[in-house]
């Protein structure tokens, strides 16, 4: 359906060597993502991957919330830099889409007025005593998980067929704004038929869905859900797009940035319970993974070390569909086997394949 | 005799090559296509009066036959002065003056992606409807009727983003023209225009815009799309914002037609390198002035004809070239 237009906007994407930022969100709503994205890389694809303790949050939250002021976020950000350079590494790749439309803006601005990159310089150099070159390479980590892609399609375990019919499942993939909609030729595909997810979908098996609101935000919008008073803009918007991708009864929704894997994922419940209506298949909500997940399902992770215990829909009908042999009795122990407590179900969970242990 | 090449075998070439005859110059008209017509030769009716355009194209072939004007076609010019050009198969043609009446490049929809030309079934441009009114066969990808169709206006004209930023002028009255085409043909359908401002600048054109809306019931709706997608029923989701009510719109279509623009001929910017001739900003050929030497460019001895200088309908078109024949006979007498 998209055609080819997507290869108009190619981008460089390094080859090796990165140094990792990670995200401030995704570190509490997805851990197993980053962890699974590390391993990957690493012991999957045998890449240099440095994950730097030193970096700190990039400021994003609060550049959009209007409470981080731009000359802050630039000097944030060249810090970020100066540690990369300090480490040895040219190319950045960054977990959060935010943190990528945050990275792209201050390179943009820097280049457009040399002088925001000059007082940059200075104002972290008085404040830090450190100097800093820009990247050679900005990606966020979905393009390096597309830039291999097909590497991962090689050492699959699974693909994204249905294991009883042998028909490709229906992948609704949504990317997140701050991807390419700021800078359209910053993202594979650009902005209005982005590719980074669906190269991956179409490479592993599976077939993408294209729906009437498959552009639309996911409702996430710091405004929107920061501030308490406008979170019905945010479940408004959500709804919108899970109501236009039902008719196409999809599988599983993949997203690339930490807010729209969040809120596809946990407002379903928020509207099962204020309205009473779930979109997935037999009455529950459709699973929403992220794209370190469906990469780690594909290579044959088990989906409990990828963290998809953390999900507000249960994932287990997406496995069972896939053919994934999985423990269903470890969904809710933690890494070193200790309990770590199970959610109440809820109208968007499978219901019976909720397990508890202890039950 | 004196001889002025004529670069361009469009409407306003052959009529500038038709006025030189009258004037007792030998006009060489050199065409790139295998044919004499121009964009003309892919239109079906001409507004504001529905004059079919093989009419006006037939009978302007035919003067210029009768006139026993010489053509070259399949013939494309690499580089030219007021007195020599150079074709690109390495022949050299003297001459005493030239004319450039190359016209203009058709904006390519599928820059605005988010229309999806080229990618979704249904989604046509003004110059696809034209084919299909003359192949005599308008119906949706699936062969079927359209029952809602929307027009959308200025697609690659006053459009910053995409690097038009000029009026491309004849498309409002062209959307105005086909809507109501359209209605013809499916009188049940529901047709919109999707605009910006709607201009209504020659004769019979606010008329004509006045009469789609009262005699065919055609809306206009203030406002630009700002995205198609494709539904499950294989018809297509506009969204847009109707600035007189400030209220978002979405609505599904049938058709989605976009009415497409005149951009700066992409052969232009080669031409003026090679003669020294003077770029507008919007890539258009500029005038030598836009008073009384509209027609002449900066190098003696080279004049414009048509929309290689700025958009412009097909009268006007006419005009300026005989006003362009009339100062190239002028130069040459001299």
């Amino acid at each position: 359906m998209r055609g080819n237009n997507w290869k108009d906007y190619q981008k460089q994407i390094a080859d090796d060597r990165f140094y990792y930022g990670r995200s401030c969100i995704r570190q509490n709503f997805f851990p197993g993502s980053e962890k699974a994205f590390i391993n990957i890389l690493q012991r999957d694809l045998g890449k240099d991957l440095f994950d730097d303790p030193k970096h700190s949050s990039c400021t994003g939250i609060g550049y959009h919330a209007d409470v981080v002021p731009l000359e802050t976020t630039m000097t944030v950000v060249a810090r970020q830099f100066s540690l990369m350079n300090e480490a040895g590494y040219e190319n950045f790749t960054t977990s959060c889409i935010t943190s990528f439309g945050i990275y792209t803006e201050m390179l943009a601005t820097w280049k457009e007025f040399p002088e925001t990159l000059e007082r940059t310089r200075e104002n972290l150099y008085k404040a830090t005593g450190r100097e800093f070159e820009v990247p050679k390479c900005m990606s966020h980590t979905s393009d390096v998980v597309f830039h291999f892609r097909d590497q991962i399609a090689a050492k699959a375990k699974h693909r994204l067929i249905n294991a009883a019919t042998g028909e490709p499942l229906r992948v609704v993939e949504h990317i997140g704004c701050h991807y390419a909609k700021i800078f359209p030729k910053a993202g594979v595909g650009g902005s209005e038929f982005p590719y980074v997810l669906a190269g991956m979908v179409e490479s592993w098996g599976g077939e993408c869905v294209d729906y009437p609101e498959r552009r639309h935000c996911c409702g996430f919008g710091f405004r929107n859900y920061l501030v308490q008073a406008n979170r019905g803009y945010s479940i408004a918007n959500s709804q919108k797009k899970l109501e236009s991708m039902a008719p196409y009864k999809p599988d599983f929704i993949v997203a690339n940035c930490p807010g729209c894997s969040m809120f596809l994922d946990k407002w379903q419940y928020t509207i099962a319970e204020m309205e009473g209506t779930t979109y997935g298949q037999n009455g529950h909500g459709i699973p929403v993974l992220t794209y370190e997940e469906m990469a780690g399902l594909v290579l044959g992770y088990d989906p409990w070390e990828l963290g998809m215990q953390m999900h507000q829909v249960d994932v287990e009908p997406l496995l069972d569909k896939m053919g994934i042999d999985y423990d269903p009795s470890a969904k809710y122990l933690g890494r070193n086997g200790r309990y770590i407590g199970k959610p109440q179900s809820a109208v968007v969970n499978a219901g019976k394949t909720v397990y508890d242990i202890r039950e | 005799m004196k001889r002025v090449v004529v670069i361009g075998g469009g409407v306003a070439g052959m009529q500038t090559a038709l006025r030189l005859s009258e004037q007792g110059v030998q006009p060489v008209i050199i065409e790139k296509e295998a044919e004499l017509g121009g964009k003309l030769r892919g239109w079906h009716v001409l507004f504001p009066s529905f004059t079919p355009a093989d009419e006006v194209l037939g009978e302007l072939k035919q003067r210029v036959r009768q006139a026993g004007v010489e053509v070259m076609l399949s013939t494309e010019v690499g580089e030219f002065s007021s007195n020599e050009v150079k074709l690109t198969d390495g022949r050299r043609m003297a001459c005493d003056s030239v004319v450039v009446s190359t016209g203009f490049t058709l904006f390519d929809a599928r820059i605005k992606e988010e229309y999806g030309y080229g990618i979704y079934d249904n989604v046509y441009t003004t110059v696809d409807i034209e084919r299909m009114f003359n192949e005599g066969r308008v119906a949706k990808a699936d062969g079927t009727a359209p029952k809602r169709i929307a027009f959308l206006h200025c697609v690659g004209s006053r459009d910053e983003k995409v690097g038009q930023k000029h009026c491309s002028r004849v498309c409002c009255i062209t959307g105005v023209k086909q809507a109501m085409e359209m209605k013809k043909r499916f009188p049940e359908a529901d047709v919109f225009n999707f605009y910006m401002d709607i201009r209504m600048f020659g004769p019979g054109y606010e008329e004509m815009y006045r009469e789609a809306q009262v005699r065919y019931n055609i809306h206009f709706v203030r406002g630009r799309i700002s995205e198609a997608a494709p539904t499950i029923d294989g018809r297509l989701q506009i969204k847009a914002e109707d600035t007189l009510t400030g209220r978002p719109l979405h609505m599904s279509v049938d058709m989605l037609v976009l009415i497409v623009g005149m951009r700066a001929n992409d052969d232009n910017a080669a031409l003026a390198a090679s003669a020294g001739l003077n770029l507008a900003p919007s890539g258009f050929l500029e005038p030598k002035n836009l008073f009384l030497d509209n027609v002449k460019s900066n190098v003696e001895g080279i004049f414009y004809a048509g929309t290689v200088s700025s958009p412009k309908n097909i009268g006007e078109s006419l005009n300026e070239a005989v006003a362009a024949a009339d100062a190239a006979a002028k130069y040459v007498e001299e």
